[in-house]
């Protein structure tokens, strides 16, 4: 190959110069140059093996169809990049190349070797075989994955990051070609606001080879380029990739950044990609059309290339892929081709399959040869083709034939052409099925969603001026829609026509004969999965991995219909196509999650407390979004010893904890009592104000959800708390059950968790402190009784202070506006350094409150688990005048039962032995007939021996006697069934020091 | 036709010309003793187990498309039996210990790989439950064990076990049985095993509306015809209500969209299965290379075999939790499939209150690894009319009286 | 992902702002129903392919609860009403 001298409207820099690493070689390009223009330049070939056969591949397409040449960039470092198409990566200085596929390696494939056994590597081998004796299976599979996969995995953490951008616009256009640039520019003169997206480096699409061979072609291009610039309306995204097309124009497009910029000189501040999601009221897609390559033998082979690649790698990069050259095809557009490749030096010989009526004597006196009713049967050539051989060929019904084999022509470069796909990937992904055009030869877009155009060479037009014109017709219709007037009217413009001939499979040689380069798909292989009646186009795709590669058969698949076609003699249009799904072209993990990774995946939420517990020491527990203290360890502590020291400070003198993570909903209004009544299991009804309750909930199945104190305030006024984890899920519950079935009650909540702050104090000498930190309170026991709540200041602050407890012992909650949170914890912590105040985390929270028998919604229960399982019988009011939310269940068959699994303590016979929590419990030792399990277990400091909960099915029958612990590791143990409180069950301490 | 590396051989070195239909397509009959709705892999386990367990029965399997075209064809290929109750892990390890032999009783290599599937915990509560189903599961004779994040750091050192992400990997379970298989082939394998025992396989048949007099089921209407049948059992996942509403039944399901993705192939680098409920991602390698990584369900019910972008978005970003070396791996590919899920997260495997009617359903996210067991204990439930014992538990029975098999509620399961 | 416009706040947001609120119109068995009557009403749907009429919570916008008609096929939304347009109606 070599570069020309300087082309019309060439896209490289030759000013910069380029290197770039193949294999451990340097070579060179230009800036401007795609990876594949700088490896067809230096003559790499292959740049590729095949998937099955290990075959050697070279470049065949300019773009994003490439089915062959994947190579990884940068191997093995932090910008180790898999799978990487050479024909849209941009070179930058010093790119680190490799194949991407080659097993041991690009020149030595042992696949390539195993050549005699292709054969029987046909469709679907591996179904039938590989499956004896079974136990070898997983050596087959060792053996088969070596071969699998193309680009190794990267291996070190990403060096770059990513985002995401959002957007709304009034039109959106994709695709930056001649129909795309005017639309874009008609909707922008209309008043739109509107976004214009390209996956390539700058508009032009494939009108910038016109502009190198027409004039008038080049001044509008220029022109519009330049209004399209200044207009300020117009948003032009290049490097951008439309990848996904959703439910009402949410548009989603995928920003190459900084992927073409040396490794150096790349800004660290700046993301490597950027996802943008657009909303468009209206969507022009203006997405071009791939050209298909021709069926015949070895038309896999290097050297075989896209007729519309050579010709932009000709215009765009001054590549001239070869110098002899065959160029092949069924459509008028070779006969461009033909004539630029005249332009360039090159005599060319144009093999029609058609018997074309077009003039061709001026290209023949220029030297071109024309061979109409002929097609190319096969390639000749090992690592790269050399010759073609060509024969006659005659159509009768839907049947090819050969009529006569005629010559054999040497070459080094092919050029075919047959006929051009629509790019109709984005109108099909919310569900449109593409339609065949016989007049056309190719599946169109349906484009029959709302607020959805197409425009241009996906819309069949061939030629840029009618592209120019589709754009904007389709902005006067995407206008018109959004009730905007075009500047200038535009009539829907007449198509012209290339003339493309129906497809062409002669079935000469099917074995050789390549549909899927990426998957090693031949002609032979979609009529042996016919044969065995794989018949429907997606069997064909799933049994032969047709269009299954990155490239996802942009190439591939209509020629794939169109042999399925001829062989079961079923028309294209009754075949359709398989059905093509996000993402158009492979979007990096990365770009996709965006900013979402390392801590930023989800929100964390902190207590107004948080430094003070960080100051502290403590070590976190994650509960749900809440980052929870989970104990404090002094010095060198462990769990064990840390939760013993913070359990004991709450037992025998002072222990703090901040509760404010618990949800806390504020309810309003006259109905509000008659509210809790019908969500809660127990008696609202007599709840005085400044009273607190203990509250229940179940779902309507009559499972616990959920469990809380609710204090009453007035009449009309309730502060419900929830669990930590259930705040939003009983918020949601409460308005749903509200707005749907009660709307009557005159009633409204807020979820106040963030409002307000809780520091509980805990413990025999709580009473001092809070006596000591807030005078208008009277604190006796008289004055203020368990359950009660008041309104005072403390430490200066508006406090409403509850005693409630969920340790058994003495216990106040002091809630405060939030942002006097800290202060309040500091302040306590300090002034109860007189009692030796311990601050205590979720840990021995959960002794404290398993050492009284307190369950823990989602720990001992488990969605199965009603009132009367849990052994809260007591809390269950049957008698409300309206039936709680869950009741009627309650008396099911099944629910009812007395024999249910229940929540009973347990005591191990060795006092030491803490059982695993998770462990089952069997009735005899070796029985593995499951009765429950051990929901909470812990060592208790105040009892001196292990104490645990757990769910026995008929449990409450059988207090009193000895069933089995089987934990997973260690020994079968006796475990002892009791009731679920083990401490104080006369409640002494419940009032603290008086 | 047996299939062998002989026969492979023949047909390679005659040009691959001999091959025939794996499953002839047929005309309908005018009749048949059962008729089966649905050709996905369920359906056509339940019609392979039909004929060859009971031979005389005429069977039929009715698809309005081509077979496995459905969830099937649409699953990440999860396999394993690790479930918690008595009840479901007992139909799963059924089903377990039918895939391990399936390849030679279908004469077809569907590929069961038994490469072991991790279920990771993120938060003490994970733990808890990680322990408590583990446990289940060895006493019921399931291979399980709990795995600590050092030793899952051995065994998997590409998987980010560290402090430094969100919801830290804390343990997981881990059992070794479980693994993938290859989805098309088990649709495939069944079909050809069932039609060499008789069963017609009738693809582009839509089942238009049933036809039931006096409580009992005589025939369906369909577009093919009407054709008679004896027994009726349908298998049509995510269309199970449609299916029910032409017997004026209703069912105890909503369908959902769940979306899946796959990236580029890539060398082997993940060689087990990993699931994280914590985070909400799944993600196996396929023997092609590809990272199958499956997403989360809708919140709304629906029937568009396409979801919303950002659960897509959301399961990338959990799989960058647990592997932020696949950063700059690339996505391919995503879909959509439409899941029957039931309250309890557990299947129906019922008669119903038309005579000669059955239902297999419910299997939300989880179906796929129960394929061989479903059809098993259907085949059986229908052709004795009366249930298996193990689909007795997941009679329609259960959403009156109140015996739920809380799967979702219990432990942290993804499916 | 679909568009819906909420009745009360007035705009056409993204439905990630919205959390689905299962089937409309579900009527409460009573209480003294029989076990299959409140099974039906509990875990029963009809689950409809095609139109159907569902609720919607705009959890975070003003946290309204409405229904809104979607064909569950092609997600168009065919119609939004308020439960006040309901039983103004009735």
């Amino acid at each position: 190959m070599k570069r020309l001298p300087p082309q019309p409207c060439e896209r490289i820099n030759r000013k910069q110069r380029l290197s770039f690493k193949w294999h451990g070689r340097w070579y060179s390009g230009f800036a401007g140059d795609t990876l594949a223009s700088a490896m067809l330049v230096n003559d790499v070939t292959p740049v590729a093996r095949s998937f099955k056969y290990g075959r050697r591949r070279g470049i065949m397409a300019a773009g994003v169809e490439e089915p062959n040449a994947l190579v990884t960039l940068e191997s093995g470092s932090h910008h180790h990049t898999p799978n990487v198409r050479a024909t849209d990566a941009e070179l930058y200085e010093e790119m680190q190349v490799q194949a991407a596929s080659g097993v041991p390696s690009l020149e030595h494939d042992i696949r390539a070797w195993l050549k005699p056994l292709h054969r029987f590597m046909s469709a679907g081998f591996y179904y039938k075989t590989f499956k004896a004796p079974k136990n070898w299976w997983p050596w087959y599979e060792k053996g088969l994955r070596r071969f699998s996969g193309f680009s190794a995995a990267p291996s070190e953490p990403d060096a770059e990051h990513y985002d995401h951008q959002y957007h709304h616009a009034d039109i959106a256009v994709v695709g930056a070609g001649p129909a795309g640039m005017a639309a874009a520019l008609a909707a922008a003169q209309g008043g739109a606001r509107v976004i214009l997206l390209d996956e390539r480096p700058a508009p032009g699409g494939e009108m910038v080879s016109d502009c190198a061979t027409d004039q008038q072609a080049r001044q509008w291009f220029e022109a519009t380029r330049q209004a399209l610039e200044t207009q300020a309306n117009v948003s032009i995204l290049t490097r951008t990739t439309a990848y996904a097309l959703h439910d009402y124009n949410l548009l989603l497009a995928l920003e190459r950044r900084q992927d073409h910029l040396a490794l150096k000189a790349r800004n660290p501040q700046h993301s490597r990609q950027r996802s943008h999601r657009i909303r468009a009221r209206q969507v022009i897609l203006a997405t071009g059309s791939h050209e298909r390559p021709l069926l015949f033998a070895n038309n896999d082979l290097s050297g075989i290339m896209l007729a519309s690649a050579v010709r932009r790698y000709l215009h765009e990069y001054a590549v001239l892929c070869g110098d002899e050259v065959v160029i092949a095809g069924n459509n008028d557009s070779i006969y461009v081709l033909a004539s630029e490749l005249l332009n360039a030096g090159v005599r060319p010989v144009v093999v029609d399959s058609r018997d074309s009526s077009l003039d061709t004597a001026a290209l023949q006196q220029r030297g071109a040869v024309v061979r109409t009713n002929h097609a190319i049967i096969e390639a000749v050539g090992s690592s790269r083709v050399t010759a073609v051989r060509i024969a006659e060929i005659r159509q009768t019904g839907n049947r090819w034939d050969i009529v006569s084999l005629k010559e054999t022509l040497p070459c080094n470069l092919v050029a075919l052409s047959g006929g051009f796909s629509p790019v109709v990937h984005l109108d099909c992904h919310t569900g449109s099925r593409p339609v065949f055009s016989g007049e056309f030869q190719a599946f169109m877009p349906a484009c029959d969603r709302p607020n959805r155009f197409v425009a241009g060479s996906v819309n069949a037009h061939p030629d840029w001026a009618g592209c120019r014109d589709d754009g904007m017709h389709a902005a006067a219709s995407a206008l018109a829609a959004l009730a905007l007037t075009p500047s200038s009217p535009a009539e829907k413009p007449r198509r012209k026509s290339l003339g493309t001939g129906p497809f062409l499979y002669l079935s000469h040689k099917p074995d050789k004969v390549f549909l899927d380069m990426q998957n090693d798909v031949k002609a032979s292989d979609i009529a042996q999965a016919i044969a065995e009646n794989y018949r429907s186009i997606e069997h064909i795709k799933r049994y032969t991995a047709l269009g299954f590669g990155t490239d996802q058969g942009k190439t591939g698949n209509v020629n794939g219909i169109a042999v399925a076609s001829a062989v079961t003699g079923i028309p294209m249009e009754q075949i359709g196509t398989t059905t093509f799904r996000p993402m158009y072209t492979p979007v990096t993990m990365g770009a996709l999650a965006g900013e979402e990774t390392g801590l930023l995946y989800d929100p964390q939420r902190f207590t107004p407390m948080q430094h003070s517990h960080v100051q502290a020491g403590a070590q976190f527990e994650v509960v749900g979004q809440w980052m929870r203290p989970w104990y404090f360890p002094q010095g060198d502590e462990d769990l064990h010893t840390a939760v013993a020291r913070e359990c004991q400070a709450a037992r025998q003198s002072l222990a703090m904890m901040d509760a404010s993570t618990l949800g806390k909903i504020d309810i309003q209004g006259p109905d509000a009592r008659e509210l809790l009544a019908r969500v809660y299991t127990n008696a609202w009804a007599k709840l005085a104000p400044g009273k607190c309750r203990y509250g229940l909930m179940c779902d309507e199945n009559g499972m616990i959800i959920d469990d809380g104190v609710t204090a009453c305030v007035s009449d009309t006024h309730f502060i419900m708390t929830t669990t930590t984890g259930g705040a939003a899920r009983v918020y949601a519950h409460l308005e749903r059950w509200h707005q749907t079935e009660w709307p009557e009650l005159r009633v409204c909540f807020t979820s106040v968790t963030d409002h307000w702050s809780t520091t509980a104090v805990v413990g025999p000498k709580a009473r001092r402190l809070m006596e000591k930190i807030c005078s208008d309170i009277d604190f006796s026991v008289e004055a203020f009784p368990f359950m009660d709540w008041r309104e005072g200041t403390v430490l200066g602050v508006p406090a409403r202070v509850m005693r409630i407890s969920f340790s058994g012992e003495l216990s106040y909650e002091i809630n405060v506006q939030a942002n006097y949170g800290r202060y309040i914890w500091d302040q306590v912590h300090e002034i109860g350094q007189a009692w030796n105040i311990t601050p205590y985390g979720t840990e021995s929270m959960h002794v404290l409150r398993a050492e009284k028998g307190y369950i823990i919604v989602g720990q001992d229960t488990d969605g199965s688990i009603t009132p009367h399982d849990a052994g809260m019988g007591w809390a269950v009011a049957r008698n409300k005048p309206y039936p709680f939310i869950g009741l009627r269940s309650l008396s099911r068959s099944d629910t009812a039962r007395a024999d249910r699994k229940q929540l009973v303590g347990l005591l191990t016979a060795d006092p030491d032995t803490v059982l695993p929590e998770g462990c089952q419990l069997v009735r005899h030792p070796e029985d593995s007939a499951m009765l429950g399990h051990v929901t909470s277990s812990y060592h208790s400091p105040t009892l001196q021996r292990s104490i645990a909960m757990a769910v026995v099915r008929n449990g409450f029958a059988l207090q009193g006697e000895t069933i089995y612990a089987r934990p997973v590791s260690g020994e079968t143990l006796p475990v002892l069934i009791r009731d679920t409180n083990f401490y104080d069950a006369g409640k002494e301490q419940l009032d603290g020091e008086r | 036709m047996n299939y062998s590396w002989l026969g492979v051989l023949k047909a390679g070195l005659g040009g691959n010309q001999s091959w025939t239909p794996a499953w002839p397509d047929q005309e309908p009959r005018e009749g048949y003793d059962v008729v089966i709705i649905g050709g996905g892999g369920h359906g056509l386990a339940t019609a392979y187990y039909l004929a060859r367990d009971f031979p005389g029965k005429k069977v039929a399997v009715l698809e309005k498309g081509y077979i496995g075209g459905g969830n099937t064809g649409r699953n990440t290929t999860i396999v394993r039996s690790n479930y918690l109750w008595d009840e479901a892990a007992d139909l799963y390890e059924h089903a377990l210990k039918l895939w391990e032999d399936l390849s030679e009783e279908l004469d077809y290599n569907v590929m069961f790989s038994q490469r072991g599937v991790y279920n990771l915990g993120h938060s003490l509560q994970d733990m808890r439950d990680i322990e408590r189903r583990v446990n289940a599961n060895q006493l019921n004779g399931i291979d399980a064990e709990v795995v600590s994040t050092t030793e899952l750091k051995q065994r998997i050192p590409i998987m980010e076990t560290g402090a430094h992400t969100r919801y830290p990997v804390l343990g997981a379970s881990f059992q070794p049985r479980g693994g993938v298989a290859r989805h098309d082939a088990v649709a495939w394998g069944f079909a050809r095993a069932a039609a060499a025992r008789g069963v017609d396989i009738i693809q582009n048949c839509e089942v238009h509306a049933l036809d039931i007099e006096a409580g009992r089921i005589r025939g369906l209407d369909t577009s093919r015809g009407y054709i008679r049948a004896g027994q009726v059992g349908s298998v049509a996942a995510g269309h199970s209500s449609v299916i029910a509403a032409m017997a004026g039944l209703r069912l105890p399901l909503e369908s959902h969209p769940l979306q899946a993705f796959v990236s580029e192939p890539m060398k082997p680098v993940l060689h087990t299965v990993v699931m994280s409920n914590g985070v909400h991602g799944y993600v196996s390698q396929s023997d092609k290379g590809d990272l199958v990584i499956g997403a989360g369900i809708d919140s709304y019910s629906g029937y568009s075999q396409r979801g919303s972008p950002h659960l897509i978005d959301h399961a990338a970003a959990a799989i960058l939790q647990l592997f932020p070396v696949f950063s700059r791996a690339k996505i391919n590919r995503q879909w959509g499939g439409i899941v029957d899920v039931c309250p309890d997260a557990c299947p129906i495997i019922s008669p119903t209150p038309v005579e000669g009617l059955y239902f297999n359903c419910g299997w939300g996210t989880g179906g796929f690894k129960a394929t061989p067991g479903s059809g098993h204990v259907f085949a059986h439930t229908i052709g004795q009319d009366s249930p298996h014992p193990l689909a007795l538990p997941f009679h329609l029975d259960r959403f009156t009286t109140g015996a739920l098999i809380d799967e979702h509620g219990a432990a942290g399961v993804a499916h | 992902m679909f568009l819906i416009t909420c009745p009360y706040c007035g705009e056409a947001r993204e439905e990630q702002e919205f959390s689905y609120a299962g089937e409309a119109l579900i009527k409460r068995a009573p209480l003294d129903s029989s076990d299959a009557e409140w099974g039906d009403y509990l875990f029963n749907r009809n689950n409809t392919k095609g139109p159907t009429l569902e609720q919607w919570q705009h959890t975070l916008g003003c946290r309204k609860l409405f229904m809104v008609e979607r064909n569950n096929v092609t997600n168009d939304i065919l119609a939004i009403k308020t439960f006040e347009s309901l039983r103004s109606d009735s």
